[in-house]
């Protein structure tokens, strides 16, 4: 119950002031179509270095939790997930709206964010210590496996084709290693000055989640989305919080579906809206209703893709491996700081992990309480048009990297990146495992250098690195991962043929 | 060219491209010295240069199922607005000053990419309005907030 002793520091002026400006920043930013949850919190970063670990990570913590709630609204009124988190959301929600039920399933919507985000965070605040103390017993080599499980995990989970998810985080990994070498000193790939001090991940994360974006909405060219926002008529609250209570079924799964996926890394949001909506619409006896405006399958969705957020997070903040890009930005948001997540930060830094994860916890509640009012301003935020958001994002993306250490190098470097992924995304790579293996290469490539040394003055690298009950279980789940992802990937193309044969 | 061919060729075009710069990377990993420094590196470059070389075969042998490409109309739209972007990013900023810079690429992406039609004075006074409030809230933020230092040069 640690947690419970910091709780009063999410309520100092400063903190509480900043996790209120997150979750209405968020969940007017989330609304918006094309501004992702991970785009959002990284171009976000910039803003924290003159704030302290705590309140960065408030500020960081509550525009991650409400861009996924927000995108909710975007979602129901204009038939646009503001994130991939919201797809299964607009499948019910819409209808609702389009049947004069805007307000209603907006509330219900913010109701089950919140207690599935609750319950997430809670999750996340019982199991997190735990497992912190579990990993005090990794080695070197485990450290190893474990950065190499971080990247394989998304690169097969996270995309459409495995062997270029890899390929991603190969890319990924090797980027990390451009620089000086820690232990030699040696110059390695520096064909630019500008990357003399190797990448800096804050430009290189603005940049490959930014930029692609940007370059996408140019090529829409003078395109009018002409998205037409449904009028909200008003609905007691009251009814909305009845409704939740007579669907304890969808929300409890909802809820249980995000918490059990949020946990496994690489798998995020957007699967768990449809693994839960999919699971509510098998076990309800009104299965036929779904898809006709619902409210059930707009529980399980919300519940299930804010419930995710909490869960997301303990790999990151017991093992330093990121779960998510968008728990990624957030290490990247720690190691500014000089943080390192793990034991270090729960047992040196328990003020700025307690703060942050109580934060989480009364930012859902927030969330909730503002995303009634906020709605219709995100709604009329989500029709801003793609050129003003384009813009927008290019002079963040431009100034927030220059801002990271007053260095154009790093503005060179973040659009060159940017670009670089936009034209890689278009050819089916994607920036998830390469963005986990520029963040995880330093930890993999310190352990495995350490690890060498190790093996060296005992049993050889093999016997090191591959013996032992640890790093076979971690290898066993990277291997397991890798077949488990190529197959689905032959199953669904086997499918898709099947469906193009009979069209 | 028929359309049918265009992404099989975008495919191995930027196939080739990623297999290029793996070949690279493992090159200078296991030429380089000391070799204690690219340990790690040639560990990657070896996985990297077999999947990107996988990735090139497929593409040449039209079995890639993953990944659109561009069309040409895409392309066609995007490519001045990447060209200014690029321009504001790696010579404006610089060149001509960081605020002054940012004001001319935001107008100037603002007025290619708008619906709203040319003609109109109306649409012309939004987007400098937009453009202005833009500049007033990025220059509140990061020269006043964060006390960032741009780059002035020859104008601001």
């Amino acid at each position: 119950m640690e947690f419970l002793f910091y709780m009063g520091d999410v309520f100092t002026p400063i903190n509480f002031g900043l996790l209120l400006l997150g979750t209405i920043g968020g969940l007017i930013l989330g609304a918006t179509p094309g501004l992702s949850p991970t785009m959002a919190v990284a171009l976000l970063i910039p803003f924290t270095f003159q704030l302290d670990a705590a309140q960065g990570l408030i500020l960081l913590g509550a525009a991650y939790t409400s861009t996924v709630a927000g995108g909710a609204v975007s979602a129901i009124l204009l038939k646009i997930p503001g994130a991939p988190a919201n797809i299964a959301t607009t499948l019910d929600g819409h209808t609702m709206a389009r049947k004069g039920e805007g307000a209603k399933a907006l509330q219900i919507s913010f109701l089950a964010s919140a207690v599935g985000g609750v319950f997430g965070v809670l999750l996340l605040i019982f199991l997190t210590p735990v497992l912190a103390q579990w990993a005090l017993a990794f080695g070197p080599s485990h450290l190893f496996w474990l950065a190499i499980l971080g990247v394989t995990v998304i690169g097969s989970l996270d995309s459409k084709s495995v062997v270029k998810g890899l390929l991603s985080g190969c890319i990924g990994l090797w980027l990390a290693t451009i620089g000086f070498d820690d232990i030699m000193g040696a110059q390695r790939f520096i064909f630019h000055p500008a990357l003399g001090g190797g990448i800096n991940i804050i430009a290189a994360l603005i940049g490959l989640f930014a930029i692609p974006q940007v370059i996408t909405m140019f090529a829409k060219g003078r395109h009018n989305d002409g998205a037409e926002v449904i009028k909200v008529q008003k609905h007691p609250i009251g009814g909305a919080i009845r409704e939740l209570l007579r669907n304890k079924r969808a929300m409890g799964i909802g809820t249980a579906s995000g918490s059990i996926i949020g946990l496994i890394p690489g798998v995020g949001g957007q699967i768990a809206g449809l693994v839960a909506y999919d699971q509510a619409k098998k076990f309800s006896p009104e299965r036929d209703k779904f898809g006709t405006g619902h409210s059930e399958g707009v529980i399980a969705a919300e519940s299930a893709n804010n419930a995710m957020v909490g869960p997301s997070l303990v790999p990151l903040l017991t093992l330093s491996i990121p779960g998510s890009p968008t728990a990624a930005v957030l290490l990247g948001g720690l190691l500014i700081h000089g943080i390192f997540p793990g034991t270090d930060l729960f047992d040196n830094h328990p003020d700025v992990a307690w703060t942050f994860i109580n934060s989480m916890l009364i930012g859902q509640v927030l969330m909730c309480l503002f995303g009634l009012y906020v709605a219709g301003l995100a709604a009329k935020v989500a029709q801003v048009p793609q050129s003003v958001m384009a813009a927008v994002v290019l002079g963040l993306a431009v100034f927030g990297s220059y801002s990271v250490q007053s260095s154009m190098g790093d503005v060179y470097v973040m659009a060159t990146l940017g670009v670089m992924m936009y034209f890689l995304e278009r050819f089916g790579f994607s920036a998830a495992p390469l963005v986990l293996g520029l963040i995880l290469g330093p930890i993999a490539e310190a352990n495995f250098i350490q690890g060498s040394m190790i093996a060296n003055a005992t049993d050889g690298m093999s016997a090191y690195f591959l013996g032992g009950g640890l790093n076979l279980f971690l290898i066993a789940v990277v291997i397991a991962s890798i077949f488990y992802s190529a197959y689905m990937e032959l199953r669904s193309r086997r499918y898709t043929s099947k469906e193009e044969i009979m069209a | 060219m028929s359309t049918s061919s265009l992404p099989r060729l975008q495919h191995i075009i930027g196939s080739g491209i990623v297999a290029a710069v793996g070949i690279w990377v493992a090159f200078v990993s296991y030429t380089q010295q000391p070799s204690e420094a690219f340990l790690f590196p040639r560990l990657i470059s070896s996985v990297f240069v077999v999947l990107a070389l996988w990735t090139f075969a497929k593409a040449c042998l039209g079995w890639t199922k993953v990944g659109g490409g561009i069309s040409v109309r895409q392309f066609t739209n995007l490519l001045p607005g990447l060209i200014i972007a690029l321009i504001y990013i790696f010579w404006a900023a610089k060149g001509l000053g960081f605020y002054t810079a940012t004001t001319l690429a935001f107008f100037i992406l603002l007025s290619l990419y708008d619906p709203a039609p040319h003609h109109a004075v109306r649409s012309w006074l939004r987007r400098i309005l937009i453009t202005a409030i833009f500049m007033v809230v990025i220059y509140g933020l990061f020269a006043k907030l964060l006390t960032v230092y741009t780059p002035r040069e020859v104008f601001f």
